[in-house]
């Protein structure tokens, strides 16, 4: 695999970053500036993930430390914490219970009472209160359950949270982190498995990120922290038992960015979340059969990561996306046409897309495993996409 | 009032022939004066405050003058409306001008303030100037959310005013947040999350308000009673009407909205107990002239003798007015001058608002998110990586 698809970013004109020290290895790309005012979707300078190292293996300067992807978010909220005491946490049953997922379990021991607060049941007003100690310079995480109860919170979320700062002329900030986890589980039932990330994606002002690894949850979780603008960091109920292995040293990911999974030629397959492991469970298959699928998880849903997406199809010509969300108007659909957008000259077949099943999650397990997607189906279709 | 007549100041509007003619000027004494509100205060689970209010001649000018500018840009706003310069919602406040007044003689800059969508004249009380509050409702470049919020999203951050919202009730589970954070960051200031008497019955206030119990927050929810939830009549609506009552286990009381001197006790009964006890209910008892909207003419629910008794009988600035010739602090001929200086203000005010730009195209895309988008991010071995997406 080579590295031609490293980039480093030509620095923009304004600010200079403080810190940036540009290796020697890198190239520098200037870009032009795209015209204003009109939407533009390709990153400007963007900076991917290096093709032939899996994101984790990034070098440090000790051998790491093994952990869950629970320990991995409370690691980052932990450090985040004691960075800035600004950082507070909201949500049910995290302070004295210690979560409902353990991903908040000591905290309120170490922060007290008033920097991790358990709420009572009623996310539309502490969503809302969340907000509102944004606007006035907190940075509260506010802790969903389970995602699917942040309906309630909808509201707050699209009206205050997404749009206090173009309201406002740009007076307020809303540095809130929403994050919670979600997606289908084993035999939750139909309103515990819900995928939010079609709801809130349409929302102006809103990122939205997803993680998948113990690495890129304590990343993406700090860097939601840090980041002035609201995120909502997408976890799934299935993947907080996860070990890897990640760095001693502190480290921050970029929420705009896509990770290289598996690099490849035959086809660029598109994943997030859970249905990652999927995707490489399937990955398997197809190198068994002689294909040789490249896997990148998305991570950032709002804005998508046009620039590791468009360098990928470039070099594949074949797109498959594999996500966990519903069919109609979910993420999978705005990638599609993010990328008939933007790459269209550059498809040899019509971009394929799995997703879920339109219909509630059933309870019994056979018709679960047949909502989401297997990585049967996911061997199939790159199959008939190559063809 | 001998004392008055020795601090001779004359408004910089008046014609220098005129101030040979005056028989005694406006008086902008400090002495203190005591006078007593309108009604008694009706409370649930707390002593109400005495009905003597301490206040000054000055202090009593300075109502009037902020009140009438406040009726004469809300008056000019339905003007700017049907001549088609101001679109969309305009919810106008004329009636309810004690309210903004005497909240704001209660409490400092330092104490926040955050409302729904009847949120013009709250504004300028917080310091808001009338060439930024006009261009925001004519959606020009110089107004005050840039153009970009219009009538029901002006706010103003170095005032602690937090706006202006178009859902109802949403802004008070907001205003129990910010209460939170002056909490967090231990200032002993208070919050005032405003609503009315409609977003009363809105379940997310008794959420935020069963939080703001249980966690102390310096609370104060103040419902601004004008007794029609747009064209429903708060007897249609609420089982209750006690609104200051619904706080169930939350202290609470209830206020003459159209004494501007009753507002102003209230108020500051109500920040120094917030933020020694935590959350209180307020309800001021007031009127809006106009409809609840200027696509509402205000009449098809409510009678127009029972508008033009609440103007005869409790007008906020006609009660003000009285006081002043009751204490001998005006004559009619200054406060009349007073009002032609206003009205003067109100129309270069609003001359200088046309004059501004509507916003460029590229606003759209600006303010969206802040500086761009995400943060600066480096690996373990500190290798920058940056996406500076648009």
């Amino acid at each position: 695999m080579t590295t031609a698809f490293s980039l480093r970013a030509a620095a923009p004109a304004t600010a200079p970053c403080a810190g940036v020290r540009s290796t020697s290895a890198a190239r520098v790309v200037p870009v032009s500036a795209a015209p204003a005012g009109r939407g533009r979707m390709v990153a400007r300078a963007a900076v991917a993930a290096k093709a032939d190292a899996p994101s984790s293996a990034v070098a440090g300067k000790s051998d790491g430390h093994e952990v869950l992807l629970f320990e991995a978010l409370r690691e980052a909220l932990i450090e985040e914490m004691k960075l800035d005491p600004t950082v507070c946490v909201f949500g049910e049953d995290v302070g004295h219970y210690g979560g409902s997922y353990k991903v908040t379990k000591g905290l309120a021991d170490m922060f007290g009472d008033l920097r991790v607060l358990d709420t009572p049941i009623a996310e539309n007003s502490f969503t809302g209160m969340g907000v509102g100690a944004g606007m006035k310079g907190l940075r509260p995480v506010v802790e969903g359950m389970n995602m699917g109860f942040l309906l309630l919170a909808y509201n707050q979320i699209s009206n205050n949270c997404g749009m206090l700062h173009y309201t406002s002329g740009g007076q307020f900030k809303i540095p809130v982190v929403i994050r919670g986890p979600g997606g289908v589980g084993r035999q939750l039932g139909a309103e515990h498995s819900q995928r939010l990330e079609s709801y809130f994606q349409s929302i102006p002002g809103l990122q939205m990120v997803a993680c998948s690894t113990p690495y890129n949850a304590k990343g993406l979780m700090k860097a939601a922290i840090r980041s002035e603008n609201p995120v909502v960091l997408f976890e799934h109920v299935l993947l907080y038992n996860l070990k890897e292995k990640i760095p001693d040293e502190e480290y921050v990911l970029c929420l705009e960015e896509a990770e290289m999974v598996r690099p490849g030629v035959h086809v660029t397959i598109l994943t997030y979340s859970r249905m990652r492991y999927h995707v490489m469970q399937a990955a398997k298959t197809l190198v068994n059969k002689g294909y040789d699928p490249e896997v990148i998880d998305i991570r950032s849903l709002k804005p998508f990561d046009l620039h590791t997406i468009g360098n990928s199809i470039k070099k594949t010509h074949r797109v498959l996306i594999v996500e966990e969300c519903m069919r109609t108007g979910g993420i999978g659909a705005s990638l599609r046409s993010a990328i008939i957008d933007n790459f269209w000259d550059y498809l040899d077949a019509p971009i394929m897309c799995l997703s879920s099943q339109d219909v509630p999650t059933p309870y019994a397990a056979t018709l679960e495993d047949a909502t989401v997607v297997q990585p049967a189906q996911i061997v199939a279709a790159v199959e008939q996409i190559c063809q | 009032m001998a004392a008055a007549a020795l601090l001779r100041r004359i408004p910089a509007a008046r014609a220098p022939a005129t101030a040979f003619m005056a028989a005694r000027p406006i008086s902008d004494s400090t002495a203190a004066l005591t006078i007593k509100t309108s009604v008694p205060f009706t409370s649930h689970l707390v002593d109400p405050p005495s009905r003597d209010v301490t206040t000054t001649p000055a202090e009593l000018v300075t109502f009037f003058r902020d009140m009438s500018l406040m009726r004469r840009m809300e008056i000019a706003a339905d003007s700017l409306y049907k001549a088609k310069l101001i679109r969309g919602f305009c919810h106008l406040y004329d009636g309810q001008e004690a309210v903004a007044v005497g909240m704001e003689a209660a409490i400092t800059r330092s104490d926040s303030i955050i409302t729904a969508y009847r949120d013009h004249c709250t504004y300028l009380a917080r310091g808001g100037d009338l060439v930024s509050a006009f261009s925001e409702l004519m959606g020009r470049e110089a107004g005050c959310s840039r153009g970009k919020g219009g009538s029901m999203h002006f706010y103003k951050k170095d005032a602690n005013f937090y706006g202006g919202h178009g859902i109802v009730g949403a802004q008070v589970p907001l205003g129990c947040g910010l209460a939170f954070a002056q909490k967090y960051k231990k200032e002993d200031t208070a919050t005032f999350a405003l609503y009315g008497d409609g977003a009363a019955n809105q379940g997310q206030l008794f959420e935020a308000l069963n939080i703001s119990a249980l966690w102390k927050l310096p609370a104060i929810l103040v419902c601004e009673n004008n007794h029609y939830g747009m064209g429903t009549a708060e007897w249609r609506a609420a089982k209750s009407p006690d609104y200051y009552k619904r706080g169930d286990y939350v202290p609470g009381l209830k206020v003459d909205g159209m004494d501007v001197l009753a507002v102003k006790q209230a108020c500051k009964f109500a920040k120094d107990h917030a933020v020694a006890n935590g959350p209180i209910v307020l309800e001021m008892d007031t009127y809006r002239y106009h409809g609840h909207s200027m696509s509402d003419p205000g009449s098809t629910y409510r009678t127009r003798d029972e508008i033009s008794g609440v103007r005869q009988e409790r007008d906020p600035i006609e009660r003000v007015r009285k006081l002043l010739f009751t204490h001998d602090l005006a004559t009619a001929a200054e406060l009349k001058d007073m009002e032609k200086e206003i009205r003067k203000q109100v129309d270069d005010a609003i001359a200088k608002a046309k004059e501004s730009s509507m916003p460029d195209t590229s606003e759209l895309f600006t303010n969206v998110y802040k500086k761009g988008f995400g943060v600066e991010s480096f690996g373990p071995d500190r290798k920058e990586l940056r996406a500076s997406l648009p």
